[in-house]
């Protein structure tokens, strides 16, 4: 287990590496970034200045080699935009994307385990079609058409959530979630939810037939009894890689559903930041992005192995 | 002795996308408290699907129990065990009738240590709290022979040799003090000495205990060690009953007469090829309407063709489904 882990640590490192390298020389393949940066009725001293400012008259290797060092810190430069450090932005912006990830992903497990635990139990009934429908809807719906209906339906008609903007509640110096996040962690977790039904059937339908269920029905227990303690304990670890790696895509920022909902987070930060072609906070993000798919990967595949005694006490 | 359990004309049926699998057709025997019997028959004969069907533990649908009942001395008096309702259904499984399955690798839950999965049954059906039942089950392990009892509660079936992992698997059947076990092939996936190794550890918990045991096997040479009496299935149907002694010495069924005859002897002429019965057995999803063995057997006559037989008596507690009469050489 100690080598597999130390193994999947060196592994992320060389994908971030990758990432860095990817996210340095895709701005240079676009040949003069500094052309990109500025409006195009902009003088050639103008651009020269530019060019000096961020140092992309330098040997390409030495501005990769300063990227790099700087990455390291967490040290991306300045946005243009805003005349702030990129990373100090994103950081502004995290505990909003944190919140929206974290709600959606709440209402995914909260739907999705239990609807997808009674439609395997009884394939055929009345849950089971609620169920196979939710997690095709869920799976194909765009979620920003659904956000707009949302809206619609629960913010300008009945009025129930705010349209849109992020409302926190604060209590002693922390910013607890209001309503405010319901309907943009609802649309944002859609398609996790849909995932989380089709998974949590299939392998429900899957470990029924296993010889240790018959075991534990020969035991005498109860089917709440064999369903919680066997069936959906042995389903919950290859759950516990989705989950992970749903997490991962959620926490990176949606650029649609931010927008929409102007919710001050990552990806509304980021869809502005193309915008206004910030070229270090796009990196900036891009790369924080990429950093908390692989590290929540890592956290999923130790988890995993945790979990499963098999691993766990393996070599 | 007295009944303990009496099963008639067991029907079941598997109705899949392919058709319907005749699995039993019509499968009656008894077991008497406290002795040994022997399940016999090639793969597929239906030796698992009888003693499924009885504790209900067949994936249904596929599965179909159509006819028949089982009838079962519980403490308070006869039960059919094929018309329960499903508590009373939880309370004979385990409670009243221990299951030993054939891989205990796959039997055990991989992800729950041996332990609870020993305690879980004893905490079902005998009112004891935790600690109690952790202490039971600490004394079951001991007494399956798992040296070290104590530490290995906690160990997961993984951690365990396929022997010990089977001594798991018995003390799961004999947690609740059953008053029948049914072993399915305990020893099929064990070697040689193992395999003496459980055999002997089953009679002397059985001595113990004075329960009564059906061991499923296919191995004709396992059951001359273990059986009282023996129970010889073919194509859904239980062709031949009797006690030990007499089914080694005198089949009555041309189907135990070539299962006997591919047994290696001791003493044989080595270079002898052992006899093995010549074609297979039929498709279940045909309904049986004459004997099943009929294109197999060296026996057949025009009666095999016309119908299936009954089972006759032919000797005392010796039952036999067929039409020809092997010590007299014609047809009864
Ligand atoms: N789930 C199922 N669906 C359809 N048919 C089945 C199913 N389970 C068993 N059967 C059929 O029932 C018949 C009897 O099977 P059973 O498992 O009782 O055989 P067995 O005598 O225990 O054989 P083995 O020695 O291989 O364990 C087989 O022919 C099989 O095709
Ligand atoms: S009934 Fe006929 S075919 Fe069947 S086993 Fe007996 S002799 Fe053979
Ligand atoms: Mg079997």
């Amino acid at each position: 287990m100690q080598r597999y882990i130390l193994s999947r640590i060196v592994q992320s490192l060389l994908i971030l590496l990758g990432v860095l390298f990817i996210v340095f020389f895709m701005l240079q393949l676009t040949g003069d970034p500094v052309s990109l940066m500025v409006s195009r009725n902009a003088s050639p001293e103008q651009m020269e200045m530019l060019r000096e400012e961020m140092g992309f008259n330098r040997p390409i290797l030495i501005q990769f080699g300063d990227f790099i060092g700087g990455a390291l810190v967490g040290d991306f430069g300045m946005s243009l935009r805003h005349r702030q450090p990129a990373m100090e932005l994103i950081l502004e912006r995290l505990p909003a994307t944190v919140e929206l990830a974290a709600t959606a992903l709440l209402i995914a497990l909260l739907i999705g385990i239990p609807l997808g635990l009674l439609s395997g139990s009884n394939p055929g009934s009345f849950w089971d079609t609620l169920a196979r429908g939710a997690g095709l809807v869920g799976q194909t719906i765009p979620n920003f058409w659904l956000a707009l209906i949302l809206i619609v339906v629960f913010s300008v008609e009945l009025g129930w959530f705010p349209t849109f903007g992020r409302r926190t509640w604060d209590v002693f110096g922390m910013e607890l979630p209001t309503k405010s996040v319901i309907l943009p962690a609802f649309s944002l977790g859609l398609f996790t939810t849909g995932q989380l039904v089709r998974f949590t059937r299939s392998a429900v339908l899957e470990i029924k037939n296993e010889d240790y269920v018959r075991t534990a029905y020969s035991k005498g227990l109860k089917d709440n009894q064999i369903y919680l303690r066997h069936i959906l304990r042995n389903a919950s670890i290859p759950l516990i890689s989705i989950v992970g790696v749903q997490f991962g895509y959620l926490l990176s920022g949606s650029i649609y559903i931010e927008t929409i909902f102007s919710w001050p987070g990552i990806g509304n930060l980021l869809a502005e930041a193309i915008g206004n072609r910030d070229f270090a906070l796009v990196q900036a993000i891009a790369f924080f992005a990429s950093l908390v798919v692989v590290t929540l990967n890592l956290l999923t595949d130790i988890a995993y192995g945790l979990a499963d005694p098999r691993i766990r006490y393996g070599d | 002795m007295s009944r303990i359990l009496t099963v008639k004309n067991l029907v079941t049926r598997f109705y899949t996308f392919d058709g319907v699998v005749h699995a039993l057709n019509g499968v009656s025997f008894h077991l008497d408290h406290g002795e040994t019997l022997a399940i016999v028959g090639e793969s597929g004969s239906g030796k698992s699907v009888t003693m499924m069907s009885l504790l209900h533990l067949l994936p249904m649908p596929p599965a179909r129990i159509e006819e028949g009942e089982a009838v079962f001395e519980d403490d308070d008096g006869p039960i059919d065990l094929l018309k329960l309702s499903k508590p009373e259904r939880r309370r004979v499984r385990g409670g009243k009738i221990g299951y030993i399955f054939q891989d205990a690798l796959s039997a055990l839950n991989p992800v729950m240590t041996v332990g609870r999965q020993v305690r879980e049954s004893i905490m079902e059906h005998l009112s004891l709290d935790q600690k109690a039942a952790r202490e039971r089950t600490i004394q079951l392990l001991e007494h399956v022979g798992i040296p070290g009892a104590k530490s290995r509660y906690g160990n997961y079936p993984h951690q365990f040799s396929g022997g010990m992992r089977q001594r798991v698997m018995i003390a799961v059947a004999i947690a609740c003090d059953p008053k029948i076990v049914i072993a399915d092939e305990p020893t099929t996936a064990l070697d040689v000495t193992v395999q003496a190794q459980i055999i002997e550890l089953t009679k002397r918990i059985q001595d113990e205990l004075g329960i009564s045991v059906i061991w499923i096997t296919h191995d004709l040479g396992v059951v001359a060690g273990i059986a009282d009496r023996v129970l010889v299935m073919y194509a859904g149907s239980a062709v031949e009953i009797s006690p030990v002694d007499r089914l080694y010495e005198h089949p009555q069924h041309p189907y135990t007469e070539g299962l006997l005859a591919a047994l290696p002897r001791v003493g044989a002429k080595r270079g002898k090829r052992l006899a093995s019965i010549k074609g297979s057995p039929p498709d279940l999803q045909e309904p049986p309407r004459h004997c099943q063995f009929a294109w197999r057997c060296p026996y057949n006559f025009d009666r095999c063709w016309a119908s299936a037989p009954p089972l006759f008596e032919v000797g005392e507690g010796h039952y036999t489904k067929c039409y020809y009469d092997m010590d007299q050489e014609r047809p009864r």
